[in-house]
């Protein structure tokens, strides 16, 4: 079905929908993974995106039930150069548009998506707008693109957070009505007990975390000061999550309290949201990182090849090098990429060590927290 | 860390000669770790035998020597140069097996030479089954079961513990002989016994097979400091059991999820660091399971490969060039991106298009074999095309291979759809017509499913060439109907303008004037490692249909220069030699160099060869498209061997402005009538010919000239079919198929020359005035393919006259040619008199060889002339007086062609050539020799058996080879002749006669020299073709022409008088 791609700027690219017909908008940014869309499509750092995939046939080995990132499809819409209807994995459960489409999701192809990517590369991230019906008058759907809300200044957070805590056990959810009971509420005795910021925290992070061998406990954005105190975990991970981390005010305070607290690992939006906490700046890149090949230079001198994902970084400049530590760095662009505090337990990274879609490299980093915990508890004792 | 300062002077070992397997790519890899390590300020030391090479350029190394290259001769080099440290992961495995050889000598530790890259245990570690079994199971990686048996009783206990199906490889023996797959217990009474008795230590490998398992590989690279990062990743579409360099490849993998995809790269990376190499790149092989995603590790090579050619230029990411960096202490993280330039070189490249890789088979030229694809590689070069979809790449891949097709079909090359029984043993059994045969059975309605079953090969894929058979169809039904949609629909799907023309019934300039009107154009995007996120800055280019353009039009002077397409036999690396030169003449020049050409293989194809690079098919409608997008001053066409030439008529005729000599003189050369005319004018002498239309008249011909008389049908694909022909009976047998494979076209029959010397003569015009820059004598005689002989610069035994003769009959054709640039003859020679027996007016094989021999890059000069430099001004003369001889002898690929005699003929079967230089005749022979591969014994016994017409001449040699102290064995009727000559020697049977026959002696090891010339008679002689296949196989030094078994005595001789000398190219002129 015919369908038209039009941008603030008032670009246009006529295309075509393999969901059917509808109409949809959000912000649009480009990924660069060669595989990986089904975890793309449900990592919630992407909610209300437009997500072009730069790999051009996708759809390729179909959905499957496992390489979820979330609950859902993120995603505002879905942007590729050739979608693939003859799905072909021996994991694959379902075709990719019958997926998008079960959750109303649009997917549009048949579009010069390279020619996309370079525009966005050149012109900076921008709002764009898809119609199956405004084909034969694009200038509408530029209009209907323009109207949209920015992504800068709005607190995406309050959207994909949990709105009730949880903990992550077997791979699986089972939440639990409120934080109320404290320190009760941990089953383990001899687990180490993480309070796991969820921002739009995916899925793989909470697998690994469990994999560490934690018991982990999902809480809101919201959930303050106070009530981590009652709880009294042994480690506070701050989640990844979608958009400007200026606006999630609320977090940036009670991390603020927590630093010092307990052991605390960031990841992505966790980074900044500690950058912030920490007294330094964060800003919009101009199209952001969106892949699985960017190499981090660690500060032993190693690279590591990163999952990455985010459109806001925070300042290298604006953070204060008395107290904190840069210990990656992009080498491309040599934007930060992790810090750490000199002498509170505290570290985080902008890429995503969790990976999932992308390379493993990083994943060290779980076990350094664990680590981190032991040498915190042995200082305590 | 930045380089080591501890080394100055490093070492490269080359691949040597181009042989199926081991082809271009490793010029490709050398060329730019040469450019590499200089860049850095190191002094190059290089070996490569491979005259054919950029990279033995006397300008790419310090010191080129171009030398044999093995374990002997490189520590002779290392003797003399004593460098530093020495580079083996660039030359293929011939530059593994070197190291290894030369470290068990013990080489390295007396000169205290240091090998980089890998060290000898990880290459050991790598190569060595069991080691490399070993290794694996450490990080918990399977590999296929096996176990070796020597006897029946093994064999079974070993493949019942296994469980079959199972794999069966005989140890020691060339291109897979008596190996197969036994899919029960009575199949492995049979193919095990085959396999024992084909082993020359009566030892087979047995292993779990697991075929259909789909093949992938990973190219990844490692640093110093333990950084890995995987370049690309390939997906196989034929699965196990096809061997990679015979596959159709993809890359990147289309069927694996990001989890399964992980899982193969944290494999690739643990399995680097297990074996061991230190820095650089490797490649590993899995096998998965389709099912379940069960992995096998097939194998990993510790070194560049033919796949990270590809991979490199599927990505844009030097492998080789960042390998030799990293050889040298950087690490990836100091090393930029050149195609950004301004990103690093740590990070993995992300791809928006898609890679296809087809190989290029040559199963017409060796009809004795089955065109069969099996774990044996057999391919001798490839294609690679870019699209943006699957369907796109692989339409325009299938029109790079230039094999006359336009596309999957409905190109007017389609066969009537066969039987299913035909179609059916066409699925089953890989061939190198599969996919077409897979396009036959969607059209005879067979499923995706059904195919699948047939094929093993992923129903992902089969989609994919199903909707192009569907599209096929929606075509064909528009008819006349057509639209500019549906026109753009079909060409986003890679399909032809003359594909096009067949589906809507239309004449091609009506679908060419159509897409005008409707502006149906492609765009170009670059290749840029990053699918877009950073600014490219190298223009690397390839066509899609789509909406934005990238293409950067500069308005200076250029030229486009034509390459080769892939590698066939008759067509190789040399003609790639000479399109680099002319890029590097056009640079020199200041004149923007174009480049477009199709195999992945190549130096032309690197991205900092031309000013720009685009990668695409060979025809005339994507070539039109890239004129019309850069507009030329001018286009090269006489570089790239017959491909160009081909184009050439129909782009002149299209405006396009071909620079050098004009198309209709090389027609004119082509052009038999005119070509005669040509030398009756200039009253040169040709041997005398007609033409046949029928058996009848052929006989009449033939008889009229005399026997014996050569023949070919006029007009072949894909082959040129000559043979010799010596009576009635053999003329009637060709003229059975000769005429049927001619399509009406006539059969040319020429006087064949017997006992002729042919010559090679490469000479530069420049309209007015003609150098002759090297007169070749070949040593086989004339019969003969140029291609397949040896031969000598300068000649060794032709009169002063002659020279003469052959100079002035040379100028003449030029002038009358109007050759602008390079021209080739070749001449025999016979009781005298100098014949004519071909002119191309363009490149020819043998312009890197003379280059090398003579120190005068023709090429680079022939651009230049095209330019409108001219000779003078160029201070260009004939050839001098060299104080130096060489030699090139070629490398055919029987080995990998079982069931294919050895003999020479006028049909051309050579992979590759070596060079042999040396002050002395002999002496450069011997090297020449022993870098094709044959060790030359300096005793032992000498085993001839030669035709009449050779016995004189066997006398001589025999008595040479008593006289340096060598026994004689022979045949009966040869030891007969010897007896009566006097000449002291032991008979030896036939093995048609009994045993204990000469086989027998050649497996005893008591014979080092074999002279086995062919009667002259083409019915087989099947003793003749056991003694050379045993040869062969035994890997004994043989020759099958009297003039080679000449050579090889004087090439003992001077052996025996001094041993061999290295000497770097530089220091010859
Ligand atoms: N166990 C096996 N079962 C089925 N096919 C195999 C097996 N091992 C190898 N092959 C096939 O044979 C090919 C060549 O084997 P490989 O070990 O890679 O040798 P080479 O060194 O010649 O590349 C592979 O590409 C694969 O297709
Ligand atoms: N009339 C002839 N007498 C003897 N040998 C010939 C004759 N014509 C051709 N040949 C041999 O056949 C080979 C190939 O023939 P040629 O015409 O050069 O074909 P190609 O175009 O394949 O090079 C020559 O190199 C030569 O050895
Ligand atoms: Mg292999
Ligand atoms: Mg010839």
């Amino acid at each position: 079905m015919k369908a038209v791609l039009a941008l603030e700027d008032g670009t246009i690219f006529p295309c075509k929908s393999f969901t059917g017909s509808g109409e949809s908008g959000g912000e649009l940014v480009f990924n660069t993974s060669m595989t990986g869309y089904q975890e793309v499509l449900t990592d919630p750092s992407y909610n209300g995106q437009m997500v072009v995939m730069t790999y051009p046939l996708i759809g390729n080995y179909g959905v499957n039930e496992e390489d979820v990132e979330s609950d859902k499809i993120q995603v505002s819409s879905f942007i590729v150069r050739e979608y693939q209807d003859y799905p072909s994995n021996y994991r694959s459960k379902k075709s990719l548009a019958d997926y998008l489409q079960s959750q109303n999701i649009m997917g549009i192809h048949d579009l010069d998506t390279r020619g996309l990517t370079l525009h966005l590369r050149e012109n900076g991230s921008m709002r764009a707008f898809i119609s199956t019906s405004e084909i034969e008058s694009p200038e509408k759907a530029v209009e209907k693109a323009k109207n949209l809300p920015s992504m800068a200044g709005s607190d995406l957070v309050k959207n994909v957070t949990t709105k009730k805590p949880y903990f992550w056990e077997n791979n699986k959810k089972k939440f639990i009505d409120s934080l109320d009971e404290g320190e009760k509420l941990w089953k383990s005795k001899d687990k180490y007990r993480i309070c796991a910021f969820d921002f739009g925290v995916k899925f793989n992070i909470l697998r690994l975390l469990e994999a560490q061998g934690f018991e982990v406990l999902a809480v809101p954005a919201f959930t303050g000061f106070d009530e981590i105190k009652k709880l009294n975990p042994d480690g506070i991970f701050l989640s990844n999550g979608p958009g400007d981390p200026e606006p999630v005010t609320y977090a940036v305070e009670t991390i603020k309290n927590l630093i010092g607290f307990k052991p605390i690992f960031g990841i992505c939006l966790g980074n900044q949201l500690l950058g912030l906490a920490m007294g330094g700046k964060t800003y919009k890149l101009k199209f952001g990182h969106r892949g699985a090949n960017q190499a981090v230079k660690r500060e032993d001198g190693r690279v590591e090849v990163t999952s990455q994902n985010h459109g806001f970084a925070v300042d290298l400049e604006s953070l204060d090098k008395d107290k904190l530590e840069i210990t990656h760095i992009n080498v491309n662009d040599n934007t930060l990429e992790g810090f750490r505090h000199k002498e509170i337990p505290l570290f985080c990274v902008q890429h995503h060590p969790e990976a999932s879609p992308g390379p493993h490299d990083a994943s060290g980093l779980f076990s350094d927290f664990k680590k981190m915990i032991d040498d915190f508890k042995k200082k305590e004792q | 860390m930045p380089k080591r300062t501890d080394i100055k002077k490093i070492l490269i070992i080359g691949a040597g000669p181009i042989v199926i397997g081991q082809a271009c790519e490793f010029d490709y890899s050398g060329t730019q770790a040469c450019k590499a390590l200089r860049e850095e300020g190191y002094e190059v030391i290089l070996v490569n035998s491979n005259p054919a090479t950029i990279m033995t350029d006397p300008e790419m190394a310090d010191k080129t020597y171009i030398e044999p290259v093995n374990a002997d001769i490189l520590e002779k080099i290392i003797a003399k140069e004593r460098p530093d440290a020495v580079l083996p992961t660039i030359g293929g495995q011939t530059g593994l097996n070197t190291a290894i050889e030369a470290a068990k000598k013990g080489v390295f530790e007396k000169y205290n030479v240091e090998l980089i890259g890998a060290s000898v245990e990880a290459i050991e570690k790598a190569e060595d089954r069991e080691n490399f079994r070993e290794a694996m199971n450490k990080i918990g990686l399977r590999v296929p079961e096996s176990g070796f048996a020597h006897s029946m009783e093994e064999a079974r206990q070993i493949a019942q513990k296994i469980g079959f199906p199972v794999i069966i490889r005989p140890s020691y023996t060339l291109g897979g002989t008596g190996g197969g797959v036994a899919y029960n217990p009575e199949e492995l009474e049979v193919v095990a016994k085959s396999g024992l008795d084909a082993s020359m230590i009566r030892q087979i490998m047995i292993e779990e097979s697991v075929l259909g398992w789909k093949e992938y590989e990973l190219e990844v690279v490692r640093d110093k400091n333990d950084n890995v990062v995987i370049i690309c990743s390939i997906e196989n579409i034929d699965p196990m059991g096809v061997h990679t360099g015979d596959s159709i490849t993809v890359a990147p993998a289309q069927t694996l999820s990001d989890k399964e995809y992980q899982i193969l790269r944290d494999a690739a990376i643990a399995i680097i660091r297990e074996i061991g190499v230190d820095t650089g790149g490797s490649n590993v092989q899995f096998a998965i399971n389709p099912l379940n995603g069960d992995m096998i590790v097939v194998e990993m090579n510790p070194r560049v490969s033919r796949s990270s050619a590809l991979a490199s230029k599927a990505t844009g990411y030097p492998i080789a060039k960042i390998a030799a960096k990293l050889a040298v202490g950087y690490t990836m993280d100091e090393l930029k991106n050149d195609i950004t330039g301004e990103t690093m070189a740590a990070f993995e490249p992300s791809i928006d298009y898609v890679v296809l890789k087809i190989p290029r088979w040559t199963f017409e030229k060796f009809p004795e074999t089955k065109d069969v694809l099996t774990t044996t590689m057999k391919s001798v070069g490839e294609t690679m095309a870019i699209g943006r979809t699957f369907k796109e790449s692989f339409q325009k891949a299938l029109r790079s291979l230039e094999t006359g097709r336009a596309g999957l079909g409905s190109d007017g090359k389609d066969i009537e759809i066969p039987e299913t029984e035909e179609l059916m043993a066409k699925l089953v059994t890989p061939n190198s017509q599969r996919l077409f045969y897979i396009r036959y059975a969607f059209k005879k309605g067979m499923t995706i499913d059904e195919i699948y079953k047939a094929t093993s090969i992923d129903p992902w894929f089969l989609n994919q060439i199903k909707q192009i058979v569907d599209f096929e169809e929606i075509l064909q039904k528009a008819g006349s109907d057509f639209d500019k949609d549906l026109v753009y629909e079909a060409k986003k799907m890679g399909f032809s303008d003359i594909q096009l023309s067949n589906l809507l019934g239309k004449k091609l300039e009506e679908i060419e004037n159509f897409r005008k009107t409707h502006n149906i154009f492609p765009v170009y995007k670059l290749v840029d490692t990053c699918a877009g996120e950073f600014r490219a800055s190298t223009p690397y280019f390839y066509s899609t249909y789509e909406q934005i353009d990238e293409s950067r039009i500069n308005n200076c002077k250029k030229v486009m220069i034509l390459g080769g397409g892939p590698n066939r036999i008759g067509q190789g690396i040399e003609f790639d030699y000479c399109c680099v030169h002319a890029s590097f003449a056009l640079k020199e020049e200041g004149v923007e160099s174009i480049m477009v050409n199709s195999n992945p293989e190549t130096v032309s194809t690197d991205y900092d060869t031309s000013d720009k690079l685009y990668f695409e098919p060979l025809t005339k409608e994507d070539v039109l498209h890239i004129v019309n997008t850069e507009k030329p001053d001018g286009v090269i066409v006489q570089f790239g061997g017959q491909t160009p030439l081909n184009l050439a008529l129909a782009l002149e005729k299209a405006g396009v402005k071909i620079i050098g000599t004009s198309p209709s003189s090389i027609n004119k050369a082509e052009d038999r009538e005119e070509f005669q005319a040509m030398l009756n004018k200039l009253s040169l002498r040709q041997p005398e010919s007609g033409i046949a239309f029928s058996e009848i008249e052929a006989i009449k011909v033939a008889e009229e000239l005399g026997y014996p008389v050569l023949v070919r049908p006029s007009y072949v694909l894909g082959g040129r079919a000559m043979r010799i022909v010596y009576d009635r009976e053999e003329l009637k047998e060709f003229s059975k198929y000769g005429f049927a494979v001619s399509e009406g076209h006539p059969v040319l029959i020429d006087k064949f020359l017997q006992g002729a010397v042919e010559i090679d003569v490469d000479a530069l015009s420049d309209g007015n005035k003609t150098i002759i820059a090297g007169i070749m004598q070949h040593i086989e005689e004339a019969g003969v393919h140029s291609g397949d002989s040896a031969c000598v610069l300068p000649p060794y035994s032709l009169s002063d006259k002659i020279i003469e003769e052959i100079k002035v009959a040379t100028r003449a054709m030029a002038k009358e040619l109007d050759v602008i640039g390079l021209m080739n003859v070749q001449y025999a020679v016979k009781n005298n008199e100098l014949y004519v027996i071909e002119v191309n007016p363009r490149a020819s094989r043998t312009v890197p060889f003379v280059s090398k021999a003579t120190g005068v890059p023709l090429a680079k000069m022939a651009t230049k002339i095209m330019l409108g430099k001219t000779i003078d001004g160029l201070c260009l003369e004939d050839c001098h007086e060299l104080s130096h001889f060489a030699v090139k002898e070629v490398v055919l690929p029987f080995n990998k062609f079982p069931e294919v005699d050895l003999i020479l003929g006028p049909e051309m079967k050579s992979t590759g050539e070596v060079m042999g230089i040396d002050k002395d005749l002999g002496n450069a022979m011997a090297k020449s020799i022993y870098a094709a591969g044959q060790k030359l014994p300096e005793s032992g016994t000498v085993f001839i058996s030669v035709r009449d017409e050779d016995k004189d001449k066997a006398a001589v040699i025999a008595k040479d080879f008593i006289e340096l102290g060598f026994e004689i064995i022979a045949t009966r009727g040869t030891s007969a002749f010897f007896e009566e000559q006097g000449i002291k020697n032991k008979m030896v049977r036939k093995v048609s006669v009994g045993r204990p026959h000469v086989i027998d002696e050649i497996k005893n090891n008591s014979i080092s020299l074999i002279f086995n010339t062919p009667s002259g008679n083409s019915r087989t002689e099947k003793d003749g073709y056991l003694i050379r296949r045993a040869a062969l196989g035994f890997g004994i030094p043989y020759t099958t022409t009297i003039e080679g078994a000449a050579a090889y005595c004087l090439a003992v001789k001077a052996l025996k008088k001094s041993e061999i000398k290295v000497k770097p190219l530089q220091e010859y002129y």
